[in-house]
Protein backbone atom coordinates (compact mmCIF):
# COMPACT_ATOMS: atom_id res chain seq x y z
CA UNK A 1 0.00 0.00 0.00
CA UNK A 2 1.32 3.44 -0.88
CA UNK A 3 1.93 6.11 1.70
CA UNK A 4 -0.94 8.35 0.50
CA UNK A 5 -3.43 5.51 0.82
CA UNK A 6 -2.21 4.78 4.29
CA UNK A 7 -2.47 8.37 5.43
CA UNK A 8 -5.99 8.62 3.99
CA UNK A 9 -6.81 5.51 5.97
CA UNK A 10 -5.40 7.08 9.08
CA UNK A 11 -7.48 10.21 8.59
CA UNK A 12 -10.53 8.03 8.06
CA UNK A 13 -9.81 6.19 11.27
CA UNK A 14 -9.42 9.47 13.15
CA UNK A 15 -12.75 10.73 11.79
CA UNK A 16 -14.55 7.54 12.73
CA UNK A 17 -12.94 7.63 16.16
CA UNK A 18 -14.07 11.21 16.74
CA UNK A 19 -17.65 10.36 15.75
CA UNK A 20 -17.51 7.48 18.16
CA UNK A 21 -16.17 9.74 20.90
CA UNK A 22 -18.81 12.39 20.26
CA UNK A 23 -21.49 9.71 20.49
CA UNK A 24 -20.07 8.55 23.78
CA UNK A 25 -19.96 12.11 25.13
CA UNK A 26 -23.55 12.75 24.07
CA UNK A 27 -24.81 9.58 25.71
CA UNK A 28 -22.97 10.53 28.89
CA UNK A 29 -24.51 14.02 28.77
CA UNK A 30 -28.05 12.73 28.27
CA UNK A 31 -27.73 10.27 31.13
CA UNK A 32 -26.23 13.02 33.27
CA UNK A 33 -29.20 15.29 32.52
CA UNK A 34 -31.66 12.47 33.13
CA UNK A 35 -30.18 11.76 36.57
CA UNK A 36 -30.48 15.41 37.66
CA UNK A 37 -33.86 14.45 39.10
CA UNK A 38 -31.88 12.64 41.80
CA UNK A 39 -29.50 15.54 42.49
CA UNK A 40 -30.87 16.03 45.98
CA UNK A 41 -31.86 12.44 46.61
CA UNK A 42 -30.47 10.63 49.62
CA UNK A 43 -27.53 9.10 47.74
CA UNK A 44 -26.34 12.09 45.75
CA UNK A 45 -27.06 15.21 47.75
CA UNK A 46 -23.74 15.28 49.55
CA UNK A 47 -21.76 15.00 46.34
CA UNK A 48 -24.00 17.53 44.60
CA UNK A 49 -23.50 20.03 47.42
CA UNK A 50 -19.74 19.43 47.40
CA UNK A 51 -19.51 20.00 43.68
CA UNK A 52 -21.60 23.17 43.88
CA UNK A 53 -19.32 24.46 46.59
CA UNK A 54 -16.18 23.62 44.60
CA UNK A 55 -17.53 25.18 41.43
CA UNK A 56 -19.05 28.25 43.03
CA UNK A 57 -16.66 29.23 45.77
CA UNK A 58 -13.23 27.95 44.82
CA UNK A 59 -12.89 30.10 41.71
CA UNK A 60 -14.41 33.24 43.17
CA UNK A 61 -11.12 35.01 43.82
CA UNK A 62 -9.84 34.60 40.27
CA UNK A 63 -13.20 35.53 38.80
CA UNK A 64 -13.30 38.68 40.91
CA UNK A 65 -9.94 39.90 39.68
CA UNK A 66 -10.56 38.98 36.05
CA UNK A 67 -14.04 40.53 36.03
CA UNK A 68 -12.87 43.80 37.55
CA UNK A 69 -10.01 44.15 35.10
CA UNK A 70 -12.11 43.14 32.13
CA UNK A 71 -14.53 45.99 32.95
CA UNK A 72 -11.64 48.39 33.52
CA UNK A 73 -9.92 47.53 30.27
CA UNK A 74 -13.16 47.76 28.33
CA UNK A 75 -13.91 51.17 29.84
CA UNK A 76 -10.41 52.44 29.20
CA UNK A 77 -10.15 51.27 25.59
CA UNK A 78 -13.61 52.33 24.41
CA UNK A 79 -13.64 55.33 26.74
CA UNK A 80 -10.51 56.88 25.21
CA UNK A 81 -11.98 56.43 21.74
CA UNK A 82 -15.36 57.83 22.76
CA UNK A 83 -13.72 60.78 24.50
CA UNK A 84 -12.04 61.86 21.25
CA UNK A 85 -15.53 62.48 19.85
CA UNK A 86 -16.95 63.84 23.08
CA UNK A 87 -19.22 60.90 23.73
CA UNK A 88 -17.63 59.66 26.91
CA UNK A 89 -20.98 59.63 28.75
CA UNK A 90 -21.81 56.54 26.66
CA UNK A 91 -19.09 54.57 28.36
CA UNK A 92 -21.63 53.12 30.82
CA UNK A 93 -23.70 51.43 28.15
CA UNK A 94 -20.65 50.33 26.18
CA UNK A 95 -19.29 48.46 29.19
CA UNK A 96 -22.65 47.14 30.42
CA UNK A 97 -23.83 45.82 27.07
CA UNK A 98 -20.48 44.21 26.22
CA UNK A 99 -20.19 42.60 29.63
CA UNK A 100 -23.74 41.28 29.81
CA UNK A 101 -24.02 40.04 26.26
CA UNK A 102 -20.55 38.70 25.69
CA UNK A 103 -17.68 39.20 28.07
CA UNK A 104 -19.42 38.12 31.29
CA UNK A 105 -20.36 34.61 30.21
CA UNK A 106 -17.27 34.27 28.02
CA UNK A 107 -14.74 35.22 30.70
CA UNK A 108 -16.55 33.14 33.30
CA UNK A 109 -16.58 30.21 30.90
CA UNK A 110 -12.85 30.42 30.23
CA UNK A 111 -11.95 30.68 33.90
CA UNK A 112 -14.23 27.85 34.95
CA UNK A 113 -13.04 25.64 32.08
CA UNK A 114 -9.43 26.26 33.09
CA UNK A 115 -9.98 25.78 36.81
CA UNK A 116 -12.99 23.59 37.51
CA UNK A 117 -13.07 21.79 34.13
CA UNK A 118 -9.40 20.85 34.26
CA UNK A 119 -9.77 19.63 37.84
CA UNK A 120 -12.70 17.43 36.85
CA UNK A 121 -10.76 15.96 33.91
CA UNK A 122 -7.76 15.28 36.12
CA UNK A 123 -9.82 13.68 38.86
CA UNK A 124 -11.92 11.46 36.60
CA UNK A 125 -8.80 10.68 34.55
CA UNK A 126 -6.96 9.52 37.63
CA UNK A 127 -9.96 7.43 38.61
CA UNK A 128 -10.05 5.87 35.17
CA UNK A 129 -6.39 4.84 35.09
CA UNK A 130 -6.48 3.51 38.65
CA UNK A 131 -9.46 1.26 37.73
CA UNK A 132 -11.85 3.12 40.05
CA UNK A 133 -14.35 3.69 37.22
CA UNK A 134 -14.13 0.00 36.31
CA UNK A 135 -14.77 -0.88 39.94
CA UNK A 136 -17.88 1.31 39.96
CA UNK A 137 -19.14 -0.36 36.80
CA UNK A 138 -18.66 -3.83 38.21
CA UNK A 139 -20.57 -2.79 41.33
CA UNK A 140 -23.32 -1.54 38.98
CA UNK A 141 -22.90 2.00 40.27
CA UNK A 142 -23.48 4.12 37.19
CA UNK A 143 -20.61 6.63 36.88
CA UNK A 144 -22.91 8.97 34.99
CA UNK A 145 -25.16 9.25 38.02
CA UNK A 146 -22.49 8.94 40.64
CA UNK A 147 -19.88 11.27 39.11
CA UNK A 148 -21.14 13.11 36.03
CA UNK A 149 -24.53 14.26 37.29
CA UNK A 150 -23.35 16.20 40.37
CA UNK A 151 -20.64 17.95 38.34
CA UNK A 152 -22.95 18.72 35.46
CA UNK A 153 -25.64 20.01 37.81
CA UNK A 154 -23.18 22.19 39.72
CA UNK A 155 -21.85 23.75 36.50
CA UNK A 156 -25.29 24.31 35.01
CA UNK A 157 -26.45 26.12 38.15
CA UNK A 158 -23.26 27.95 39.00
CA UNK A 159 -22.24 29.22 35.57
CA UNK A 160 -25.19 31.67 35.20
CA UNK A 161 -24.81 32.82 38.81
CA UNK A 162 -21.08 33.39 38.42
CA UNK A 163 -21.71 35.08 35.12
CA UNK A 164 -24.03 37.61 36.79
CA UNK A 165 -21.36 38.17 39.40
CA UNK A 166 -18.80 38.78 36.65
CA UNK A 167 -21.15 41.25 34.97
CA UNK A 168 -21.68 43.24 38.14
CA UNK A 169 -17.97 43.43 38.93
CA UNK A 170 -17.11 44.24 35.33
CA UNK A 171 -19.57 47.10 35.26
CA UNK A 172 -18.23 48.28 38.58
CA UNK A 173 -14.67 48.10 37.25
CA UNK A 174 -15.79 50.19 34.28
CA UNK A 175 -17.31 52.73 36.66
CA UNK A 176 -14.03 53.07 38.53
CA UNK A 177 -12.19 53.87 35.32
CA UNK A 178 -15.04 56.06 34.05
CA UNK A 179 -15.09 58.24 37.14
CA UNK A 180 -11.36 58.42 37.80
CA UNK A 181 -9.85 58.47 34.30
CA UNK A 182 -12.58 59.75 31.99
CA UNK A 183 -14.36 62.28 34.17
CA UNK A 184 -17.81 60.71 33.95
CA UNK A 185 -19.90 60.99 37.10
CA UNK A 186 -21.05 57.81 38.82
CA UNK A 187 -24.65 58.91 38.37
CA UNK A 188 -24.26 59.46 34.60
CA UNK A 189 -22.39 56.16 34.20
CA UNK A 190 -25.08 54.13 35.98
CA UNK A 191 -27.97 55.91 34.22
CA UNK A 192 -26.38 55.24 30.89
CA UNK A 193 -25.54 51.64 31.75
CA UNK A 194 -29.07 50.76 32.79
CA UNK A 195 -30.68 52.69 29.97
CA UNK A 196 -29.22 50.69 27.10
CA UNK A 197 -28.82 47.19 28.44
CA UNK A 198 -32.04 45.31 27.77
CA UNK A 199 -33.59 42.29 29.39
CA UNK A 200 -32.91 40.39 26.21
CA UNK A 201 -29.19 41.04 26.64
CA UNK A 202 -29.37 39.61 30.13
CA UNK A 203 -31.31 36.52 29.07
CA UNK A 204 -29.05 35.78 26.12
CA UNK A 205 -26.02 36.20 28.39
CA UNK A 206 -27.48 33.84 30.98
CA UNK A 207 -28.40 31.36 28.27
CA UNK A 208 -24.79 31.41 27.07
CA UNK A 209 -23.49 30.84 30.57
CA UNK A 210 -25.86 27.90 30.96
CA UNK A 211 -24.72 26.37 27.65
CA UNK A 212 -21.06 26.94 28.57
CA UNK A 213 -21.70 25.08 31.83
CA UNK A 214 -22.97 22.07 29.89
CA UNK A 215 -20.00 22.25 27.51
CA UNK A 216 -17.41 22.41 30.28
CA UNK A 217 -18.95 19.54 32.25
CA UNK A 218 -19.36 17.33 29.19
CA UNK A 219 -15.89 17.89 27.78
CA UNK A 220 -14.16 17.53 31.15
CA UNK A 221 -16.00 14.37 32.21
CA UNK A 222 -15.63 12.79 28.78
CA UNK A 223 -11.91 13.52 28.56
CA UNK A 224 -11.50 12.10 32.06
CA UNK A 225 -13.25 8.87 31.14
CA UNK A 226 -11.26 8.53 27.89
CA UNK A 227 -7.92 8.70 29.72
CA UNK A 228 -5.38 5.99 28.99
CA UNK A 229 -1.66 5.47 29.72
CA UNK A 230 -1.43 6.29 33.40
CA UNK A 231 -0.21 9.59 34.79
CA UNK A 232 0.98 10.88 31.42
CA UNK A 233 -2.52 10.27 30.10
CA UNK A 234 -4.05 12.26 32.95
CA UNK A 235 -1.91 15.25 31.98
CA UNK A 236 -2.97 14.90 28.36
CA UNK A 237 -6.65 14.59 29.28
CA UNK A 238 -6.47 17.70 31.44
CA UNK A 239 -4.82 19.76 28.71
CA UNK A 240 -7.19 18.50 26.04
CA UNK A 241 -10.22 19.21 28.19
CA UNK A 242 -9.18 22.87 28.57
CA UNK A 243 -8.34 23.33 24.89
CA UNK A 244 -11.49 21.64 23.59
CA UNK A 245 -13.71 23.55 26.04
CA UNK A 246 -12.11 26.87 24.95
CA UNK A 247 -12.69 26.10 21.27
CA UNK A 248 -16.29 24.98 21.70
CA UNK A 249 -17.07 27.95 23.97
CA UNK A 250 -15.72 30.33 21.31
CA UNK A 251 -17.64 28.77 18.45
CA UNK A 252 -20.89 28.24 20.35
CA UNK A 253 -20.67 31.76 21.84
CA UNK A 254 -20.47 33.16 18.32
CA UNK A 255 -23.37 31.03 17.11
CA UNK A 256 -25.62 32.02 19.99
CA UNK A 257 -24.86 35.69 19.35
CA UNK A 258 -25.72 35.22 15.68
CA UNK A 259 -28.89 33.38 16.53
CA UNK A 260 -30.25 36.14 18.75
CA UNK A 261 -28.89 39.32 17.20
CA UNK A 262 -29.21 38.87 13.45
CA UNK B 1 -19.58 -21.54 36.45
CA UNK B 2 -17.05 -19.54 34.44
CA UNK B 3 -16.17 -20.87 31.02
CA UNK B 4 -13.81 -19.43 28.41
CA UNK B 5 -14.15 -20.81 24.89
CA UNK B 6 -11.39 -19.99 22.41
CA UNK B 7 -11.05 -16.45 23.72
CA UNK B 8 -8.75 -14.20 21.72
CA UNK B 9 -7.89 -10.66 22.68
CA UNK B 10 -5.56 -8.33 20.80
CA UNK B 11 -4.41 -5.17 22.56
CA UNK B 12 -2.34 -2.72 20.56
CA UNK B 13 -0.54 -5.08 18.23
CA UNK B 14 -0.03 -7.84 20.76
CA UNK B 15 -2.17 -10.96 20.98
CA UNK B 16 -2.57 -11.00 24.73
CA UNK B 17 -4.93 -13.99 24.80
CA UNK B 18 -4.63 -16.51 21.99
CA UNK B 19 -7.64 -18.82 21.75
CA UNK B 20 -7.67 -19.79 25.40
CA UNK B 21 -10.26 -22.16 26.83
CA UNK B 22 -10.74 -23.21 30.43
CA UNK B 23 -13.43 -23.70 32.97
CA UNK B 24 -13.80 -22.74 36.61
CA UNK B 25 -16.23 -25.00 38.45
CA UNK B 26 -18.49 -24.03 41.30
CA UNK B 27 -16.72 -23.91 44.66
CA UNK B 28 -13.27 -24.02 43.13
CA UNK B 29 -10.38 -21.80 44.05
CA UNK B 30 -8.87 -21.31 40.65
CA UNK B 31 -5.42 -19.77 40.62
CA UNK B 32 -3.92 -18.04 37.60
CA UNK B 33 -0.16 -17.59 37.53
CA UNK B 34 2.19 -16.25 34.92
CA UNK B 35 4.90 -13.71 34.34
CA UNK B 36 4.20 -10.01 34.41
CA UNK B 37 2.31 -9.03 31.28
CA UNK B 38 1.11 -12.58 30.62
CA UNK B 39 -2.51 -11.46 30.49
CA UNK B 40 -3.71 -12.47 33.94
CA UNK B 41 -5.49 -9.20 34.70
CA UNK B 42 -6.86 -9.12 31.15
CA UNK B 43 -8.33 -12.59 31.71
CA UNK B 44 -10.04 -11.45 34.91
CA UNK B 45 -11.43 -8.37 33.19
CA UNK B 46 -13.08 -10.54 30.56
CA UNK B 47 -15.03 -12.37 33.25
CA UNK B 48 -16.91 -9.22 34.20
CA UNK B 49 -16.99 -7.67 30.74
CA UNK B 50 -14.63 -4.84 31.53
CA UNK B 51 -13.01 -6.07 28.33
CA UNK B 52 -14.66 -7.90 25.46
CA UNK B 53 -12.92 -10.59 23.44
CA UNK B 54 -12.13 -10.14 19.76
CA UNK B 55 -13.15 -13.73 19.26
CA UNK B 56 -14.53 -16.60 21.29
CA UNK B 57 -17.07 -16.59 24.09
CA UNK B 58 -17.26 -16.33 27.85
CA UNK B 59 -20.05 -18.04 29.72
CA UNK B 60 -21.03 -17.24 33.27
CA UNK B 61 -23.49 -19.81 34.62
CA UNK B 62 -24.23 -20.74 31.03
CA UNK B 63 -24.91 -17.17 29.86
CA UNK B 64 -22.71 -15.61 27.20
CA UNK B 65 -21.82 -12.42 29.05
CA UNK B 66 -20.91 -10.41 25.97
CA UNK B 67 -24.37 -10.74 24.47
CA UNK B 68 -26.26 -9.63 27.56
CA UNK B 69 -28.28 -6.45 27.68
CA UNK B 70 -27.71 -3.88 30.34
CA UNK B 71 -29.96 -5.17 33.12
CA UNK B 72 -28.98 -8.81 32.58
CA UNK B 73 -25.33 -7.76 32.65
CA UNK B 74 -25.86 -6.00 35.97
CA UNK B 75 -27.42 -9.15 37.33
CA UNK B 76 -24.43 -11.24 36.27
CA UNK B 77 -21.97 -8.70 37.63
CA UNK B 78 -23.90 -8.79 40.90
CA UNK B 79 -22.64 -12.34 41.39
CA UNK B 80 -19.07 -11.07 41.48
CA UNK B 81 -16.96 -9.33 44.04
CA UNK B 82 -13.75 -7.97 42.56
CA UNK B 83 -10.48 -6.98 44.18
CA UNK B 84 -8.60 -4.95 41.60
CA UNK B 85 -4.84 -5.03 41.29
CA UNK B 86 -4.71 -1.35 42.28
CA UNK B 87 -7.45 -1.81 44.93
CA UNK B 88 -9.43 0.95 43.13
CA UNK B 89 -10.63 2.75 46.26
CA UNK B 90 -12.33 6.12 45.97
CA UNK B 91 -9.79 8.64 47.21
CA UNK B 92 -12.20 11.15 48.72
CA UNK B 93 -13.95 8.62 50.92
CA UNK B 94 -12.76 7.18 54.20
CA UNK B 95 -11.96 3.48 54.44
CA UNK B 96 -15.28 2.91 56.17
CA UNK B 97 -17.25 4.74 53.48
CA UNK B 98 -15.41 2.89 50.73
CA UNK B 99 -16.38 -0.46 52.17
CA UNK B 100 -19.95 0.70 52.78
CA UNK B 101 -20.29 2.11 49.24
CA UNK B 102 -22.01 -0.86 47.54
CA UNK B 103 -24.44 -1.26 50.44
CA UNK B 104 -25.30 2.44 50.44
CA UNK B 105 -25.61 2.79 46.68
CA UNK B 106 -27.33 -0.46 45.81
CA UNK B 107 -29.37 -1.51 48.81
CA UNK B 108 -31.73 -0.03 51.37
CA UNK B 109 -29.85 -1.49 54.30
CA UNK B 110 -30.35 0.68 57.40
CA UNK B 111 -27.31 2.68 58.47
CA UNK B 112 -26.78 0.80 61.79
CA UNK B 113 -26.73 -2.49 59.92
CA UNK B 114 -24.25 -1.07 57.38
CA UNK B 115 -21.94 0.05 60.18
CA UNK B 116 -22.17 -3.33 61.84
CA UNK B 117 -21.29 -5.17 58.61
CA UNK B 118 -18.43 -2.79 57.84
CA UNK B 119 -16.99 -3.10 61.33
CA UNK B 120 -17.19 -6.86 61.07
CA UNK B 121 -15.14 -6.79 57.86
CA UNK B 122 -12.65 -4.28 59.30
CA UNK B 123 -12.14 -6.56 62.27
CA UNK B 124 -11.79 -9.65 60.10
CA UNK B 125 -9.10 -8.07 57.94
CA UNK B 126 -7.15 -6.49 60.78
CA UNK B 127 -8.16 -2.96 59.86
CA UNK B 128 -10.04 -2.10 63.04
CA UNK B 129 -8.11 1.15 63.58
CA UNK B 130 -8.15 2.30 59.99
CA UNK B 131 -11.86 2.99 59.52
CA UNK B 132 -11.63 6.78 59.55
CA UNK B 133 -8.43 7.04 57.50
CA UNK B 134 -8.34 7.90 53.82
CA UNK B 135 -6.86 5.67 51.11
CA UNK B 136 -3.97 8.07 50.51
CA UNK B 137 -2.92 7.80 54.17
CA UNK B 138 -2.68 4.03 54.47
CA UNK B 139 -0.12 1.56 53.16
CA UNK B 140 -0.50 -0.35 49.90
CA UNK B 141 -1.12 -3.58 51.75
CA UNK B 142 -3.86 -1.98 53.82
CA UNK B 143 -5.47 -0.57 50.68
CA UNK B 144 -5.54 -4.08 49.24
CA UNK B 145 -7.34 -5.34 52.30
CA UNK B 146 -9.85 -2.50 52.15
CA UNK B 147 -10.47 -3.38 48.49
CA UNK B 148 -10.99 -6.96 49.58
CA UNK B 149 -13.46 -5.93 52.26
CA UNK B 150 -15.42 -3.94 49.68
CA UNK B 151 -15.35 -6.88 47.27
CA UNK B 152 -16.96 -9.26 49.75
CA UNK B 153 -19.35 -6.92 51.59
CA UNK B 154 -22.26 -7.84 49.28
CA UNK B 155 -21.72 -11.59 49.83
CA UNK B 156 -20.93 -12.42 46.21
CA UNK B 157 -21.01 -15.97 44.84
CA UNK B 158 -17.76 -15.49 42.97
CA UNK B 159 -14.78 -13.43 44.07
CA UNK B 160 -12.00 -12.34 41.73
CA UNK B 161 -8.72 -11.44 43.39
CA UNK B 162 -6.06 -9.68 41.37
CA UNK B 163 -2.87 -10.20 43.36
CA UNK B 164 -4.45 -10.11 46.81
CA UNK B 165 -1.15 -10.58 48.64
CA UNK B 166 1.34 -8.60 46.59
CA UNK B 167 2.81 -5.87 48.75
CA UNK B 168 1.75 -7.59 51.95
CA UNK B 169 4.07 -8.91 54.62
CA UNK B 170 4.26 -12.73 54.90
CA UNK B 171 2.13 -12.88 58.03
CA UNK B 172 -0.70 -10.83 56.58
CA UNK B 173 -0.38 -12.72 53.31
CA UNK B 174 -1.05 -16.00 55.07
CA UNK B 175 -4.03 -14.40 56.77
CA UNK B 176 -5.48 -13.45 53.40
CA UNK B 177 -4.80 -16.98 52.16
CA UNK B 178 -6.70 -18.35 55.15
CA UNK B 179 -9.54 -16.01 54.40
CA UNK B 180 -9.77 -17.26 50.82
CA UNK B 181 -9.69 -20.86 51.99
CA UNK B 182 -12.39 -20.17 54.59
CA UNK B 183 -14.63 -18.45 52.10
CA UNK B 184 -14.50 -21.63 50.06
CA UNK B 185 -14.89 -24.14 52.86
CA UNK B 186 -17.46 -22.25 54.94
CA UNK B 187 -19.45 -20.34 52.35
CA UNK B 188 -18.85 -22.37 49.20
CA UNK B 189 -17.64 -19.29 47.37
CA UNK B 190 -15.95 -19.70 44.02
CA UNK B 191 -12.68 -17.79 43.75
CA UNK B 192 -10.36 -16.86 40.95
CA UNK B 193 -7.02 -15.71 42.30
CA UNK B 194 -4.25 -14.09 40.28
CA UNK B 195 -0.94 -14.29 42.07
CA UNK B 196 2.83 -14.37 41.66
CA UNK B 197 3.24 -16.17 44.91
CA UNK B 198 3.46 -19.88 44.12
CA UNK B 199 3.55 -20.94 47.74
CA UNK B 200 0.19 -19.34 48.28
CA UNK B 201 -1.08 -20.68 44.93
CA UNK B 202 -0.18 -24.23 45.92
CA UNK B 203 -1.72 -23.99 49.36
CA UNK B 204 -5.05 -22.35 48.47
CA UNK B 205 -5.66 -23.51 44.90
CA UNK B 206 -7.84 -26.39 43.82
CA UNK B 207 -6.53 -25.84 40.33
CA UNK B 208 -3.64 -23.81 38.94
CA UNK B 209 -3.42 -22.42 35.45
CA UNK B 210 -0.31 -20.86 34.01
CA UNK B 211 -0.48 -18.33 31.19
CA UNK B 212 2.49 -17.67 28.98
CA UNK B 213 2.65 -15.65 25.79
CA UNK B 214 -1.08 -15.69 25.29
CA UNK B 215 -1.46 -19.44 25.79
CA UNK B 216 -2.31 -21.75 28.64
CA UNK B 217 0.83 -23.79 29.28
CA UNK B 218 -0.56 -25.70 32.23
CA UNK B 219 -3.92 -26.17 33.91
CA UNK B 220 -3.78 -28.76 36.66
CA UNK B 221 -4.35 -29.57 40.29
CA UNK B 222 -1.57 -28.34 42.60
CA UNK B 223 -0.13 -31.87 42.89
CA UNK B 224 0.11 -32.24 39.13
CA UNK B 225 1.20 -28.67 38.62
CA UNK B 226 4.48 -29.13 40.47
CA UNK B 227 5.17 -32.24 38.41
CA UNK B 228 4.49 -30.54 35.13
CA UNK B 229 6.80 -31.51 32.30
CA UNK B 230 6.37 -28.13 30.71
CA UNK B 231 9.63 -26.17 30.65
CA UNK B 232 8.03 -22.81 31.30
CA UNK B 233 6.25 -24.18 34.33
CA UNK B 234 9.43 -25.84 35.58
CA UNK B 235 11.49 -22.71 35.36
CA UNK B 236 8.68 -20.78 37.04
CA UNK B 237 8.67 -23.32 39.87
CA UNK B 238 12.43 -23.28 40.18
CA UNK B 239 12.48 -19.50 40.33
CA UNK B 240 10.55 -19.78 43.59
CA UNK B 241 12.64 -22.68 44.92
CA UNK B 242 9.86 -25.20 44.60
CA UNK B 243 11.05 -28.60 43.51
CA UNK B 244 9.35 -31.94 43.35
CA UNK B 245 11.51 -33.14 46.20
CA UNK B 246 10.84 -30.19 48.45
CA UNK B 247 8.13 -29.30 50.86
CA UNK B 248 5.38 -30.20 48.43
CA UNK B 249 6.44 -33.77 47.91
CA UNK B 250 4.02 -35.36 50.32
CA UNK B 251 0.86 -33.74 49.13
CA UNK B 252 -1.95 -35.20 47.09
CA UNK B 253 -2.28 -38.68 45.66
CA UNK B 254 1.29 -39.35 44.75
CA UNK B 255 2.01 -42.31 42.57
CA UNK B 256 5.40 -43.62 43.54
N1 LIG C 1 -5.96 -1.36 28.16
C1 LIG C 1 -4.90 -1.87 27.55
N2 LIG C 1 -4.47 -1.37 26.37
C2 LIG C 1 -3.41 -1.89 25.73
N3 LIG C 1 -2.69 -2.90 26.20
C3 LIG C 1 -3.03 -3.45 27.37
C4 LIG C 1 -4.15 -2.96 28.11
N4 LIG C 1 -4.27 -3.70 29.22
C5 LIG C 1 -3.27 -4.59 29.19
N5 LIG C 1 -2.53 -4.46 28.08
C6 LIG C 1 -1.37 -5.30 27.71
O1 LIG C 1 -1.76 -6.63 27.80
C7 LIG C 1 -0.73 -7.42 28.36
C8 LIG C 1 -1.24 -8.20 29.53
O2 LIG C 1 -1.59 -7.31 30.57
P1 LIG C 1 -2.09 -7.78 31.99
O3 LIG C 1 -2.40 -6.55 32.75
O4 LIG C 1 -3.17 -8.77 31.84
O5 LIG C 1 -0.81 -8.48 32.59
P2 LIG C 1 -0.69 -9.28 33.93
O6 LIG C 1 -0.49 -10.69 33.57
O7 LIG C 1 -1.82 -8.94 34.83
O8 LIG C 1 0.68 -8.71 34.51
P3 LIG C 1 1.04 -8.21 35.99
O9 LIG C 1 1.46 -9.40 36.74
O10 LIG C 1 2.17 -7.27 35.78
O11 LIG C 1 -0.17 -7.54 36.54
C9 LIG C 1 0.40 -6.47 28.68
O12 LIG C 1 1.34 -6.58 27.64
C10 LIG C 1 -0.22 -5.11 28.65
O13 LIG C 1 0.69 -4.18 28.18
MG1 LIG D 1 -2.13 -7.80 36.42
Amino acid sequence: MGAPVRSVERVGEKVLQSFHNTGHAMFMLFEGIWFIQFAFGKRSRRETATQMYITGIKSLAVITVVALFTGMILALQTGLELKRWGYEEFIGSAVAVTMIREMGPFMTGLIIAASVGSAIAAQLGTMTVSEEIAALEVMSINPNRFLVMPRLFALIVMMPILSVYTNILGIFGGAVVGTTQLGVSMQAYMDNATQFATNKDLYVGLFKAFIFGIIIATVACHQGFMTTEGAVGVGKATRRSVIISFLIILVVGYMVTRLFYI
Amino acid sequence: MIRFEHVTKVLGNKTVLDRISFEVGEGETFVIVGLSGAGKSVTLKHMIRLMMPDDGSILIDGQEINRLRHSALQEVRGKFGVLFQSAALLQWMSVRDNIALPLRELTHTPEEEILRLVNEKLEMLGLADAGEKFPADISGGMRKRVGLARAIIMNPKIVLYDEPTSGLDPVTSRRIDDLIVNMRSQLGITSVVVTHDLHSALSIGTRIMMLHEGRIVENASPEDFIRSKNETVQSFLESQYITKKGKWEGMGHEKV
